[in-house]
């Protein structure tokens, strides 16, 4: 080979000075057969830094965890067969939330793929409809190529994961090539429009001027595209209220006075109030989920709709839209903010509006009772936001405690909340909280779980020894698998079919004998002060085990099948089952 | 409705896999799909034949779109355009009447015997998928059909607008 400007390296050594050359900080992984060549050439290396997880599950969604909380992309390595396949949920989670990973699998050798070789997947196969995009590397000197576009397709357009399946054979050691990694990435099957149509633009803005019940509803998009800042100057320009997703979260301060609260299944009175009132609606970066619309032949009669996403297999999938918008939320919303500022109109005047939106706010639809002798699980999270002054991340599971975390956390900025909102995985909250930990080591991060979740990946205790990584565990313990039970007691007369958990372990023992500290409250009148001894605690790992009320249901609820508005609230009644 | 959806995607392997899979996943109908490279050997085109209203048309077309190995996508129904699918028919003609009947009727809609035995003749025959399925019709009635395959359709469309990267 007489190439001579390019490093000659192998394969394995490809792989881990693509990551380097990229800016890769943390890899998750776990070695296995596969990929013991590259974890070799992993030894030398000193920039990027990898995180030995108990489980490949936990790998990804660590990796997630990092990829929300910073917004670059997560980065995965795992070995072939078993290591491939335990990816999956968390490949599917991260596709879901439209979050950027790379995953890098190893594969058996080109020579014995398709013979069912010890520890044999095909990978590419099984991850095809939960990624964005994948390759199945079959040269040496392809690797930097395929690891390049990975994390260009990864992070740009609607993010996802992408998976790069690396057979054993091309990490070979002994067989060297040119190291060439591309500067520039240029895919013409791929060219993710930026831009929103300036005729387009210019319909919205109109609508947007006179509208005169008006609800900006906005998702993970503007997360995804950092236009928060974006996002609160067009609602104070507009004096327009904003209702989030659970996605959407921090796309405007939870603190915000035109902030109505999250809106669908267990979104505020308020907020979907007034979707269903709206006369138009400006949605961006949210796609109309149907734990959001319920259902949709009734969804919002009166609103013409605006819909802004930079996928447009988003738009008019489950409710038209009436002006469709292509682009990118922030470039969107700065062309339309410049667009308002070019025209003489005014934005109507919205105080009826209001009037109405405040009346609906006064219904107090998130008001809970408290009790003398148990704690509630709402009560739990405002006393995570009292000791953490609001600034925590918090990344969750999936149940009761995650609404209850989504609902009673304002969160000022993007990216502080973190969780599984549209695979709705659990086991997610613990390993996700790891990668934001490592992303923001100075930061809080607290994982708000469940005694069902946290099981669900309870090992990676260990990891965070080995690797100090001190996130506080809030578990709100209720015995049960609370959101089932809550559905169960709802609309199956009360026939809690194994939702209830026995013989749990005792968490605070346990997290003992991995070597961190671990707390027990029951006595309500004792919580603000064990969370405070437990955040004062900076440098270890605390795992809260809070016992709370077993039959404590999130409100308010939709009624299936009904209109976006359609909500059981909060009384006596619904608190008894 | 009958729609016709091309294609032209890169060349690579899994391409097709990921245009297949998303159909079967997101529960959309195929009728029929050819694929095979173009004049330019990096590109591959498809031709999808599949059915369904306007909305669901408009989301098929904008997923597959999204499919990163993608380039263009057009729905040929939309507009004048040129269709044609090949059929291969064994046909058992077991007497003088059968096989002339079988020879008259592949001479009326243009067929082709393109191979005889004794008791057998093949005939092949290019058209439109309606042409296709009435000659398959004519021959039920008069002899014994053993097998058939059919190519799917390919289409093109119609002037000078023409389906490249």
């Amino acid at each position: 080979m007489e190439n001579n400007d390019k490093p000659m390296l192998s394969g394995a050594q490809m792989v881990v000075k693509s990551l380097e050359d990229l800016g890769v900080k943390y890899l998750f992984g776990y070695p296995g057969g596969a990929v013991l060549d590259i974890y070799d050439a992993l030894f030398e290396n000193e920039k990027v830094e990898h995180i030995l997880v108990r489980h490949e599950q936990a790998a990804v969604h660590a990796a997630d965890g990092y990829a929300r909380a910073t917004g670059d992309v997560g980065s995965v390595l795992v070995t072939s067969g078993p290591g491939a396949t335990n990816t999956i949920t968390g490949i599917a989670t991260a596709y879901m939330d439209s979050i950027p990973l790379v995953v890098l699998s190893g594969q058996v050798p080109t020579t014995v793929i398709g013979e069912d070789a010890f520890q044999e997947t095909d990978m590419v196969g099984c991850s095809r409809p939960i990624v964005k995009h994948s390759f199945l590397v079959k040269k040496a000197e392809d690797i930097p190529g395929a690891i390049a576009k990975a994390y260009y397709i990864a992070k740009t357009g609607r993010p996802g994961p992408v998976v790069v399946d690396l057979p054993k054979d091309i990490v070979n050691p002994l067989i060297k090539a040119p190291y060439d990694l591309p500067e520039e990435i240029n895919i013409r099957s791929y060219k993710p429009s930026s831009k929103g149509h300036p005729r387009q633009i210019k319909k919205a803005v109109e609508l947007l001027l006179n509208a005169k019940q008006p609800v900006i509803y906005t998702g993970g998009g503007i997360i995804a595209s950092e236009a928060s800042k974006e996002l609160t100057k067009l609602a104070e320009t507009l004096n327009m209220p904003v209702t989030n997703t659970l996605m959407g979260l921090g796309g405007i301060s939870g603190t915000h006075p035109q902030f109505i609260g999250m809106l669908g299944m267990h979104g505020t009175y308020e907020a979907n109030k007034s979707m269903h009132s709206a006369d138009v609606i400006f949605a961006v970066g949210a796609r109309f989920d149907d734990r959001v619309t319920n259902n949709v032949a009734k969804f919002c009669p009166n609103a013409t709709i605006v819909h802004v996403d930079v996928d447009p297999t988003s738009i008019s999938k489950t409710i038209q839209a009436h002006v469709p918008v292509v682009g990118e939320a922030k470039k969107v919303i700065k062309q339309i903010l410049e667009h308002i500022d070019s025209t003489d109109s005014k934005p109507s005047d919205l105080s009826a509006w209001w009037q109405q939106i405040n009346e609906w706010r006064n219904v107090k639809s998130l008001a809970y009772e408290t009790f003398d002798d148990k704690i509630v699980p709402q009560q739990v999270i405002e006393s995570l936001y009292k000791v953490t002054n609001g600034d925590a991340y918090v990344t969750s599971d999936v149940g009761q405690h995650q609404m209850f975390a989504a609902l009673y956390y304002p969160y000022k900025k993007p990216r502080q909340w973190i969780n599984s909102g549209g695979l709705g995985t659990m086991g997610f909250g613990f390993p996700a909280a790891m990668g934001v930990k490592l992303a923001f080591p100075d930061a809080d991060v607290a994982c708000v779980t469940g005694d069902g979740s946290i099981q669900m990946n309870i090992q990676e205790l260990a990891t965070c020894l080995q690797y100090n990584i001190p996130v506080k565990i809030v578990n709100i313990n209720n015995s049960s698998l609370g959101m089932v039970k809550q559905w169960q007691s709802m609309f199956y007369n009360g026939r809690h079919s194994h939702s209830y958990m026995d013989s749990l372990p005792d968490f605070v023992k346990l997290t003992e004998a991995y070597g961190h500290v671990g707390m027990r409250v029951t006595d309500p009148a004792e919580l603000d002060k064990v969370m405070a001894e437990a955040f004062a605690l900076k440098d270890r790992l605390v795992f809260i085990d809070i016992i709370v009320d077993q039959n404590s249901h999130v409100y308010p609820m939709q009624i299936k099948g009904g209109k976006i508005d359609d909500m059981v609230l909060a009384n006596k009644e619904g608190e008894s089952n | 409705m009958r729609r016709i959806l091309s294609i032209l995607l890169e060349n690579e392997p899994g391409a097709l896999s990921r245009i297949v899979g998303l159909f079967s996943q997101r529960g959309y109908n195929i009728d029929s799909l050819t694929v095979a490279h173009t004049d330019d050997e990096t590109l591959s085109r498809i031709t999808i034949s599949t059915r369904g209203d306007q909305r669901v048309l408009e989301q098929i077309t904008k997923q597959v779109n999204k499919l990163v190995d993608v380039l263009k996508v057009r729905e040929l129904t939309e507009r004048p355009h040129i269709e044609r699918e090949i059929v291969l028919v064994k046909i058992f003609a077991e007497n003088n009447e059968q096989r002339e009947e079988v020879k008259r009727s592949a001479d009326i809609f243009r067929g082709q015997i393109v191979d005889v035995t004794a008791r057998v003749y093949t005939v092949q025959l290019l058209g439109t998928s309606e042409k296709v399925e009435a000659f398959i019709d004519v021959m039920r009635e008069n002899a014994t059909i053993l097998e058939t395959v059919r190519s799917g359709t390919v289409g093109i469309g119609r002037g000078e607008k023409s389906l490249t990267p």
